[in-house]
């Protein structure tokens, strides 16, 4: 038995859990990026704004786009909802009020992270200890993931976890391979094109963490084709949009009223297995992309419709 | 340089520790010559390491300000206080003794009112009661049982014994601090917990639990018990979810139940509709039922009350149970044991003046300035006068107050509270003022928590011990010299 309330917070836990680990990582991959790239390829750091479709907010509160104000605005920025702080914000706001169904130790790891990043917040700004500072966040996230993970009996409460991870991991990973793209294009005249586009897939890779798994599976260079196929349609890998649609499938047919959803969702996976295959890496990549995303969001509109309280 | 132990200079008042200078009672020996083990460095750093264990633990309770809910950071002092078991024991009867009777009597007052048929208590001061509800008249909570939880403030006198201050019958908070005061020590001080028998605090929330589903109106194997909470915003919200979490209960917000028209109550879930048996309710009575109460509760249920007459639910604690909240009763009280268990109380009352009655009217408002002067209906420590810390403008509007409702007001000699050594500066500890709140609970047996509450008035020389204002805590030790000394 599982109030509609508590299924909604729990999902929303996970989400933001991975959200953090995911900008954390996207924020120091960009770091080792920028020292890669040849002298005169000018990538901006304000890449990582439009990847997260969060212009609006940032050109609100920031004039200048520089490394300084993109950082602080995806670490610190209270305004802004999907900033790391304020994401830990939600999450201890969350498991608050769901300490009677996740583990006790959640609340605390949570507490010290959010200690942890809240004071430590200029080390992350200023790029000499940005590493160290970056490296705690994904480490302390991991440490919750691994809690649940070891500890927590799966039952319903597991599979809203579940849902929430999976989607919000599907959903990065559309974006990480966006912002591949982006730079692609961005960079597209430069002569030493063919090595950056090596640098630039090889760093969507890793910011998945996915390059040591993308080699084995793939047994390939890093290309941009294999890339895509690869985080798109691999089974295996946990941050790939099939995985992850697979994990979908699979909590929501242990959830109560799923039939539909998980026909539709089943459809969906079938049709991303067979993901048209875009030679030039550009728009219609991008196009297809951002289908992919409203595809995501509709998810998440009929997971709310079936399990979480009516509004009103 | 450790504490100044042989300086530490508790005045005239009882100090619950330290016997004379530089020695300690009975209970606390064992305690003190660790404290005087401990070097500067290592005082600081427990201190220090009992903070930290706060934030992370994230026990924190909630102010209300003029710019919004903060979350403040337990207060904790490092130093326990200790009672003697033997001691305790028998505080402990006297506690189910009270609240046996205290139920007796609110049963009595929802039926055929006998003690006011039989002149022990005057009508009116159940007339005027603010917390009488009319709703409830004629209702049959299970086992006769209206508080099932209470929480008893009690004091310690200069002649070392303890006394009523006041019962909360309505939604005592603090329990969840008690506990989590003993987990703070456990990793703070470890290396007492070796050497000194303390009696373990650990078990309320299952005898919590097993006495709220005793309640259930099913006869099932698992009934569902659910904590109702007012929500985050509440100041004791951690509470709530401590003890829903502690319990495995479900922690709901009224807006996760509803009452259709079988008076059943419901809970939302994600399998849809599924019936809840017992709840343990922390919202006020006036807010729990807009049909029947305030109609512009936003927290409540609607259907509630009905649910609940109907005998389709429970609810812990019953409406109408906080009429024992009232201060005039309060005076009442050792009378009320008297009446229903033909027993003298166990533990004696504070002594109390009536404002309602002409004589005593006259001496409170001639002792306002070493009077307390109390509301008979407010909690938290608030619309107090404290005699010997009043102006001569505050004991004016007091008299004026007095006058115009003479029934809502009492007086009680301004008690000497007993002290306990408070850490204050780096290495200084000095005497603060303390009470105790034990929990008791009551369904087919009546239980006490081994200790209770213990909550610090921070400031030199204040009385005034609420978290709310500025009060701090300590774990509270149930010690047993006999078995240490064998």
């Amino acid at each position: 038995m599982m109030l509609s309330k508590v299924a909604e917070r729990v999902y929303w836990t996970a989400r933001y859990l991975e959200r953090i680990e995911s900008t954390a990582r996207i924020i120091s991959i960009y770091d080792k990026l920028l020292f890669d790239l040849p002298r005169d390829v000018k990538l901006s750091w304000y890449n990582l704004i439009t990847i997260n479709s969060a212009q609006d907010d940032f050109n609100e509160r920031y004039s200048v786009r520089d490394e300084r104000n993109v950082v602080k605005f995806m670490l610190g920025d209270t305004h802004n909802s999907g900033s790391v702080i304020s994401s830990l914000d939600a999450i201890r706001e969350n498991i608050r009020t769901t300490r009677d169904v996740v583990l006790e130790e959640t609340w605390e790891l949570t507490n010290e992270l959010s200690m942890y990043t809240r004071e430590n917040l200029q080390q992350g700004i200023n790029r000499s200890k940005r590493h160290e500072y970056l490296d705690n966040i994904i480490k302390g996230c991991q440490q919750i993931l691994g809690l649940l993970y070891g500890n927590m009996p799966h039952d319903a409460a597991w599979e809203f976890l579940r849902l929430g991870r999976n989607l919000e991991r599907a959903d990065m990973t559309t974006r990480n391979l966006d912002a591949g793209s982006a730079a692609i294009i961005e960079l597209a005249v430069d002569d030493s094109a063919v090595n950056v586009h090596q640098i630039i897939w090889g760093n969507v890779l890793r910011s998945l963490n996915a390059e040591l798994s993308y080699r084995r599976s793939m047994r390939c260079a890093v290309k941009g084709n294999a890339v895509v196929q690869y985080l798109l349609e691999d089974s295996a890998f946990p941050r790939a949009i099939v995985h992850c649609y697979n994990a979908l499938i699979d909590s929501c047919s242990r959830l109560p009223n799923s039939r539909a959803l998980v026909t539709q969702l089943t459809k969906e996976r079938n049709k991303l297995k067979k993901s048209p295959k875009h030679e030039k890496l550009d728009e219609p990549l991008r196009d297809y992309l951002n289908t992919l995303q409203i595809q995501l969001g509709n998810i998440h509109q009929k997971i709310s419709e079936i399990w979480f309280p009516k509004i009103g | 340089m450790t504490i100044a132990w042989n300086e530490y200079e508790p005045g005239n008042f009882y100090d619950e520790m330290i016997s004379s200078p530089g020695n300690a009672r009975k209970p606390a020996q064992k305690l003190l010559s660790y404290l005087k083990s401990l070097s500067e460095g290592d005082i600081n750093s427990r201190k220090q390491a009992a903070e930290l264990t706060i934030r992370e633990m994230g026990v924190s309770f909630t102010i209300y300000t003029e710019e919004g809910n903060i979350d403040r950071a337990w207060p904790f002092d490092i130093i326990p206080r200790i009672i003697a078991k033997k001691q305790w024991d028998q505080t402990a009867a006297g506690l189910r003794q009270r609240l046996q009777a205290l139920n007796m009597f609110i049963d009595d007052l929802y039926h055929d009112q006998k003690i006011i048929k039989d002149g022990i208590i005057p009508e009116f001061v159940l007339k005027q009661s603010t917390n009488y509800r009319t709703e409830c008249k004629n209702i049959s909570p299970a086992l006769g049982v209206w508080a099932h939880i209470c929480g008893t403030d009690l004091v310690r006198h200069t002649d070392g014994n303890f006394y009523v201050l006041e019962d909360n019958l309505r939604v005592p908070s603090g329990v969840s601090y008690m506990l989590e005061n003993r987990s703070i020590m456990k990793r703070v001080l470890p290396e007492v917990f070796e050497k000194v028998t303390i009696a373990p605090v650990g078990d309320y929330p299952a005898r919590l639990f097993d006495m709220l589903a005793e309640l259930s109106p099913r006869r099932v194997k698992k009934p569902v018990v659910v904590v109702l909470t007012p929500g985050i915003f509440n100041s004791a919200y951690f509470e709530h979810a401590f003890l829903a979490q502690q319990m495995g209960a479900e922690l709901v917000e009224g807006s996760d139940l509803v009452v259709p028209e079988d008076n059943k109550v419901y809970m939302k879930t994600i399998d849809g509709l599924a019936r809840v048996d017992v709840i343990y309710r922390r919202i006020d009575d006036v807010f729990l039922d807009p049909e029947v109460f305030r109609k512009d509760s936003v927290v409540g249920v609607p259907g509630l009350m009905r649910a609940w007459r109907a005998g389709n639910v429970a609810l812990a604690n019953a409406p109408g149970a906080g009429v024992a909240d009232d201060k005039v009763i309060y005076a009442f009280v050792p009378a009320v044991i008297k009446y229903y268990l033909d027993q003298d109380p166990l533990i004696p009352n504070v002594e109390t003046f009536l404002c309602y009655d002409e004589k005593q009217r006259q001496h409170v408002l001639n002792n306002l300035d070493t009077l307390v002067v109390k509301p008979a209906n407010e909690s938290g420590g608030y619309g107090m006068l404290i005699g010997p810390h009043s102006t001569k403008k505050e004991r004016d509007q007091f008299a004026e107050l007095i006058e115009a409702n003479p029934r809502n007001y009492i007086a009680q000699p301004t008690l000497a509270l007993s002290t306990a050594p408070t850490l204050v500066g780096k290495n200084i500890a000095e005497p603060r003022h303390l009470d105790l709140r034990p929990f008791i609970l009551q369904g087919k047996e009546t239980y006490v928590t081994t200790g209770g509450l213990t909550r610090v008035a921070m400031k030199k020389g204040s009385l005034v011990v609420n978290s709310s204002q500025g009060g701090g805590s300590k774990d509270t030790w149930i010690v047993d010299t006999e078995v240490d000394n064998k």
